[in-house]
């Protein structure tokens, strides 16, 4: 049985066994209807064309991952950015950790996703919320088939969330392979501020599959600062698919970091509904191996006044596959916009691959729009400038690449997650630079 | 200090260097004057070690060790620098930074611990004082949007920090004004001692007003073809360079 039967097949015994009211159940239906016509997407598809899921689709992963595995702190510290205060929503293969999450209802809502779907407390927030922005294709409709578990977080208008929140990811390879379906729903009121990290990580080699889906909404006036870190092992893949509908004056920002994983997609797509909204999506990609990342992203700019800041730099050595595929589209009513967009690649050798696209539709006449991508090598020059002022030539390429991702990281507002990030790309590049830029 | 016999080298196949012999002793200035296009910088960049350069034939030694097969790093180690005629600009990674860098992976080379944090920074306001050098430059991105005079004041405070024993200034002259001009001569006459030596690459004579060089070559078709004293800088500035071509092939 292939995965796609499997898991249709699957999808009965899910539906009897959680406990749902008709209104999830009715989109939950739908929605493997859809996967169902659909199928997994193939090189066919123009969206998937640089990126085939073939190699991974054909292990033969649990669905439904049985029992709760014994994780202690001590296991997952590393993976946390641990010297701050912060709240934690951590998932297991799938359920959620009481004993190492921290969440909170006071004055706002930090906890899970089953909650809001089953308490009738939420049922409002959900009819309104669930499932609003995320659009109807084959990967996006899975997850939500099997939505039920993951970050629920409200903060409602005119709060400043003092702590950063983590929502953390786990598979414990106690299944031979494991697939994960995650499913957040953020929602951030007027006037609000929120930081969040996000994070999913394998802690065997066993295969883990995630197809993983956030939705935040991103009101009035409100900030939402994103960061992702993408850092597992080799034998964990990460299907991403973010979707972030603003409302006037707001600022959303979605850093994305990818340094590890067998194959990860991220798709990214913000709808700016609302004059003067700033939408920002940054990212670093630093892989090598046989290692693919690929960012999907799309910006669709609705009304008057807005502003799209993307800027992905992206690293690629050994035999790694890079994709670009970043598209804006202003609408008729959305004059005066100013959508950026940039993509920066360096291949350190001649096997390393990068596919870019930028794509752009504009259809009205009074807009700022530019993109620009570029594919090169490190800076001979350069090095050679470093090399005779001592700098040996690992590190010498190490600090250029530095200097490279620079200044996307500087645009990262946690200052321990910015030390962790550095760090991280020190391990990638394997140097001990002991500096922190 | 540095020994240079018969060398020849080549770029892309293009054979650059046809013969240069030079030798500089500790506490000896030496000026290396050409017309364009002589091979004045790829004989700075040869010694350096820059590797799109192919020694096809002869000897460099430095300290009596061959140095020909060295990578740069390890040559900056042994205590060899270069200013660099066009300084590289990186982005996000402070002059500070790198010098320290410089200085910590060179002292780890010879087997030392990092420098004290704040030694270093003693080491770092005193030199940045005597190049006439701001603070607030010091926290700047390496010569990122550094005019050319701060580029270059720039490098001779990365050789006052890495004290090397052997200095080739390439061009360093170039894209300067008459205060800067004095205040990197000043800087490099301060840093000369007994035990090092510095070479001086121009096209023109102005800055051997400032540093004052105990012998002067003259580097053509890849080769020195006169070597004197300060006086044929003199001579050159005023006849040009076209009676030396004219010597050499005559």
């Amino acid at each position: 049985m292939d995965l796609k039967e499997k898991l249709i097949s699957s999808f009965l015994a899910f539906e009897n066994q959680v406990d749902v009211d008709t209104y999830v159940h009715d989109i939950r239906s739908k929605a493997i209807q859809t996967f169902e016509d659909k199928g997994f997407p193939s090189k066919k598809d123009e969206d998937w064309k640089y990126t085939s899921l073939n190699r991974i689709l054909k292990e033969d992963y649990t669905v439904f991952p049985k029992q709760e595995y014994d994780i202690e702190y001590r296991d997952i510290k590393k993976y946390l950015i641990h010297d701050i205060d912060s709240y934690k929503i951590v998932f297991i293969d799938g359920k959620y950790s009481s004993h190492l999450s921290e969440t909170t209802h006071d004055g706002m809502d930090i906890c899970l996703t089953s909650a809001a779907l089953s308490k009738p407390k939420y049922h409002l927030i959900i009819e309104n919320y669930f499932n609003k922005i995320a659009p109807k294709d084959s990967l996006t409709s899975l997850n939500t088939a099997f939505s039920s578990e993951g970050a629920y977080i409200h903060i409602p208008k005119n709060k400043l969330v003092q702590k950063p929140i983590q929502i953390l990811h786990f598979s414990t390879g106690n299944e031979s392979a494991t697939m994960l379906q995650p499913r957040n729903l953020i929602i951030v009121d007027e006037n609000s501020h929120v930081q969040i990290i996000e994070r999913h990580q394998s802690l065997t080699e066993n295969p883990v599959l995630t197809n993983s889906v956030t939705e935040i909404f991103t009101n009035k006036r409100a900030i939402v600062d994103y960061y992702k870190v993408q850092n597992d092992n080799l034998n964990a893949s990460l299907i991403d698919n973010t979707f972030i509908k603003q409302k006037q004056e707001s600022i959303c920002s979605v850093h994305t970091f990818s340094f590890g994983g067998k194959l990860t997609r991220n798709n990214l797509r913000f709808f700016q509904h609302g004059e003067r909204i700033n939408s920002i999506l940054k990212g670093i990609t630093i892989i090598g191996d046989k290692q693919h990342v690929d960012h999907s992203t799309l910006v669709q700019h609705i009304e008057p006044n807005c502003e799209s800041h993307q800027d992905y730099k992206g690293i690629f050595g050994d035999n790694a596959v890079g994709v670009f595929n970043g598209k804006v589209i202003v609408e008729k009513e959305a004059q005066k916009t100013n959508a950026f967009q940039t993509n920066n690649n360096i291949l350190l050798n001649d096997k390393a691959t990068i596919n870019t696209k930028p794509q752009l539709e504009i259809f009205a006449d009074d807009v700022k729009c530019s993109h620009g991508c570029t594919i090169g090598q490190l800076d001979e020059n350069a090095l050679f400038y470093l090399r005779a002022r001592g700098i040996p030539k690992k590190e010498a390429k190490a600090l250029l690449m530095y200097a490279f991702a620079n200044n996307v990281l500087e645009s990262v507002k946690i200052p321990k997650l910015k030390q962790r990030i550095n760090k991280l790309i020190a391990n990638k590049l394997g140097v001990n630079i002991g500096f922190d830029l | 200090m540095l020994k240079i016999t018969n060398l020849h080298a080549s770029i892309d196949n293009k054979t650059i260097l046809k013969g240069v012999n030079l030798e500089v002793k500790a506490g000896e200035v030496h000026a290396i004057m050409g017309p364009n296009g002589s091979g004045k910088s790829t004989l700075a960049s040869v010694i350096a070690g820059k590797e799109d350069y192919e020694v096809l034939k002869g000897k460099i030694t430095f300290e009596g060790q061959d140095i020909a097969d060295l990578a740069p790093e390890d040559r900056a180690h042994k205590g060899i620098f270069m200013s660099f005629q066009y300084p590289i600009e990186i982005p996000g990674v402070t002059v500070t930074n790198f010098i320290k860098t410089a200085i910590n992976e060179t002292r780890k080379a010879k087997g030392l611990n990092d420098m004290p944090a704040n030694k270093m920074l003693k080491l770092i306001r005193d030199k940045a004082e005597l190049l006439e050098i701001d603070r607030r430059f010091l926290s700047r991105s390496l010569n990122q949007g550094f005019s050319g005079g701060e580029k270059k004041r720039n490098e001779i405070f990365q050789m006052a920090m890495l004290e090397p024993k052997l200095a080739i200034l390439d061009e360093t002259d170039s894209g300067l004004d008459i205060d800067a001009l004095r205040i990197v001569a000043n800087g490099v006459n301060k840093l000369k001692s007994k035990d090092n030596a510095v070479v001086v690459i121009t096209h023109y004579q102005r800055l051997l007003d400032y540093i004052i060089p105990d012998f002067v070559h003259v580097i053509y078709d890849g080769k020195i073809v006169k070597s004197g004293t300060k006086e044929l800088a003199h001579e050159l500035e005023e006849k040009g360079y076209d009676w030396i071509k004219e010597e050499v092939n005559a």
